[in-house]
């Protein structure tokens, strides 16, 4: 196999693991900090002012991880710069 | 569909290049600017106020209570930066939703610079308040065995504070794009209607960590109470 194709497999492939395993694990993450949210509400309703705003800081602390995972797929897919060589030569 | 809004240019002479990025954040400065100057020049005080101040003055308050709910200390001083950072993000992530104008946060040089603007306010705020010697006493706590990894903290939070607004954003306008060639009718509204939801949130996001960043450093008395006020330990992203 010529060095294009496989950099244009490899590059796919990657892309597509790696938003498979960067989704699975921030997900798990954001069902547990909502679940443990929803159980502080409920016991105290009073608070909710405070633990909305700290499970949202939260959970966009924890979603900027499968938002790395996602630039990095965007990079391999549409910025390779591997492919990018191999274009050129 | 555009990645890189950076290569939308404009307008070309010689080396200064006018591209999509720089032409809608100037964009968005002079909306704020004029807003603001319509506003406030003709300012009253008591009750009589006008309906475009009292517009104003409750988006000020806003902030303020927002700012004193997460510091726990009543002080403006960090009212112009975090409100200014606040607006800016904020008026940023929701131009998108308006045909054919891109939003300046989609572009990593945009959000690369207001994360490195937060980077430069860690240390002129701790200075300020704290003095010198012991705001860098800060670096060497609790051993100045830790000293390489606070300075990496802080280099890499910066990276993700950009990267985080830059990733969001920019991946609202690519699904929106790609949904547009899939099912052009109805499911783009939906989610141009969601990224409205997350450009706010987004923008939220980013003036609190900023502020958690900026008081965390100016804190005077720096034991070892735990302070509730701090959602995120600042020294872990």
């Amino acid at each position: 196999m010529e060095s294009i194709s496989i950099i244009g497999m490899v590059s796919i492939i990657t892309a597509g693991v790696t938003i498979a395993v960067g989704s699975i694990a921030p997900a798990i993450g954001e069902g547990k900090a909502l679940a443990q949210a929803l159980l502080a509400i409920a016991q105290q309703p009073d608070e909710i002012p405070t633990i909305t705003r700290t499970l949202f800081v939260g959970l966009a602390m924890v979603e900027s991880t499968a938002i790395y995972c996602f630039v990095v797929a965007l990079i391999l897919i549409f910025a390779n710069p591997f492919w990018n060589y191999v274009i050129q030569v | 569909m555009e990645i890189n809004i950076d290569q939308i240019v404009y307008w070309e002479w010689e080396f200064i290049k006018l591209n999509a990025t720089l032409v809608y954040s100037w964009a968005v400065m002079v909306v704020l600017v004029s807003v603001s100057w319509f506003v406030s020049r003709d300012l009253t005080e008591g009750t009589g106020i006008s309906r475009k101040q009292a517009l104003i003055e409750s988006l000020v308050v806003v902030i303020q209570k927002q700012i004193e709910e997460t510091t726990q200390e009543k002080t403006d001083r960090y009212l112009p930066f975090i409100g200014t950072l606040f607006l800016f993000i904020l008026v940023s992530n929701l131009i998108s939703v308006i045909p054919g104008v891109y939003s300046p946060t989609a572009s990593l040089s945009t959000t690369a610079a207001l994360a490195i603007s937060v980077f430069v306010a860690v240390p002129i705020f701790g200075i300020t308040s704290r003095g010198v010697k012991s705001y860098f006493h800060n670096y060497v706590k609790p051993t100045p065995l830790m000293l390489p990894f606070n300075i990496i903290g802080e280099l890499s939070r910066t990276l993700a504070l950009a990267v985080r607004l830059f990733g969001n954003i920019m991946s609202g306008s690519l699904i929106v794009a790609i949904l547009l060639s899939l099912s052009p009718l109805f499911f783009p509204v939906v989610m141009q209607a969601f990224g409205l939801l997350i450009g706010v949130i987004q923008a939220y996001v980013f003036a609190i960590l900023a502020l958690v960043y900026i008081a965390s450093a100016s804190r005077i008395h720096n034991t070892e109470e735990t302070d509730s006020t701090e959602i995120i330990n600042p020294q872990s992203k």
